[in-house]
């Protein structure tokens, strides 16, 4: 239900037309109508970055989530951290895989979204908000403006914008 | 495709190499395990002792109880064993993307050629059947540009050994609560013989991959254990095994 208000806010925003059955990627459609948000910033590798003063804060995308099927357990990392942009802070696992996720930037880990230790499941449901993992604090602003805006991010995933 | 053929190497050694193959070698690898000694218990990356395991009888019949690096369910793992792991670039495989259910897919018609003789083979939710009767367990590790998929097979089982896992929380739909006994099946029913087994993996592997054979020094030599690498593959310690039944016991 999150997720379809989520979409619906999505659709207005950027003109998307989705019905929501049509809210799963389908890997044999030409064009994904995963949900993307204009005001984050997006990593090839599926993570998204919300700046918040003199933090950013992660998770990874609806188009991740969906791909990986249901979430049953984020391995977060410990508060107090060093990660780096695009090295390994955590493990997602779903459906019998653990699947790396990666820092879109550097800087110190000063929150984890500990909620998820109990309901990994938070990712799938609100992979953009209640599915947040972590909590950096910004080492170098330019590592945001080199991640994707959501445009690109769009046409990365092939998101249909008819 | 390098392939690495071992006898009776043990799980936690294997884990332990898997893994280095997978963070930091930037090969395509195929391993075949024939057998694992001592008996061990193998628990998924998120696995919990106490929620899988009937513990006190772990702990009594001193079974060494592991913690993988990859997703997935619990098994339990000897000599009866047959083990196969893919290690795989992204550029090996003609997948979009790595994500778990295509490369389960694409597991599937890479292992359907060794089955042609078994009847009803296939993919049933995330398992490899014969028919609704699952005869191995797989999981799979995904990182940037490399995943890893690892089976291990039920060539034979005891019953006495199954008895050790508890009922999973999360069990696929096709178990239909049913017991071990009645969800498993033995390859060794199906199959003249291990050996037999093992060259038709490696026949129908190499439908797709050109593989060549290397020796355990060989991978030590080029592919040394000092290049450091995130492991996360760990063994549960008796005093680990105590304490997550403590609860348990405090309230009973």
């Amino acid at each position: 239900m999150a997720l379809r208000s989520l979409a619906g806010r999505a659709a207005v925003v950027f003109r998307l037309r989705c019905a929501p059955s049509s809210l799963a990627f389908s890997s044999h459609s030409p064009f994904s109508t995963a949900v993307v948000l204009d005001d984050l910033k997006y990593a090839k590798t599926h993570e998204w970055v919300r700046v918040e003063g003199d933090c950013g804060v992660v998770g990874i995308t609806h188009h991740a989530q969906e791909e990986l099927g249901d979430v049953v357990f984020v391995d977060l990392p410990e508060v107090g951290r060093q990660v780096a942009k695009g090295e390994s802070f955590g493990v997602v696992e779903s459906v019998k895989a653990a699947s790396d996720i990666y820092s879109p930037i550097s800087g110190e880990v000063v929150a984890v979204n500990s909620e998820l230790a109990d309901s990994p499941a938070l990712v799938n449901k609100g992979p953009f908000d209640e599915g947040w993992i972590m909590k950096v604090k910004l080492e170098d602003n330019e590592e945001v403006c080199s991640l994707l805006g959501a445009e690109k991010y769009r046409q990365l995933l092939g998101v249909s914008t008819h | 495709m390098k392939l690495l053929r071992l006898q009776g190497f043990p799980i936690l050694q294997q884990l332990y190499l898997e893994e280095r193959l997978l963070r930091a070698t930037t090969h395509n690898w195929c391993l075949i395990n024939q057998g694992t000694n001592p008996p061990a218990i193998v628990v998924g990356i998120s696995g919990k002792p106490e929620k899988l395991l009937d513990v006190k009888a772990v702990l009594q019949d001193n079974i060494p109880v592991i913690r993988r690096f990859s997703g997935g369910g619990t098994v339990i793992v000897d000599t009866d064993t047959v083990f196969v792991t893919l290690i795989c670039r992204r550029d090996a495989v003609t997948l979009p993307d790595l994500y778990p259910r295509p490369i389960m897919e694409w597991t599937e018609h890479l292992y359907l050629p060794a089955f042609q003789t078994v009847p009803r083979f296939h993919l049933l939710e995330h398992d490899y059947v014969l028919g609704d009767k699952k005869f191995g367990g797989n999981a799979q590790s995904i990182i940037k540009d490399r995943f890893l998929h690892h089976t291990s097979f039920l060539w034979d089982y005891q019953d006495f050994r199954m008895a050790y896992l508890k009922l999973p929380q999360r069990a696929p739909t096709y178990r239909l609560a049913r017991p071990h006994s009645d969800f498993i099946c033995r390859l060794k029913d199906y199959m003249p013989s291990r050996e037999a087994f093992a060259d038709y993996i490696v026949k129908a592997f190499e439908r797709q991959f050109c593989l060549q054979e290397i020796s355990l020094d060989e991978v030590e030599k080029t592919q040394p254990s000092s290049v450091p690498h995130i492991t996360s593959t760990q063994i549960f310690t008796t005093a680990d095994l105590q304490q997550s039944i403590m609860p348990l016991i405090v309230k009973g």
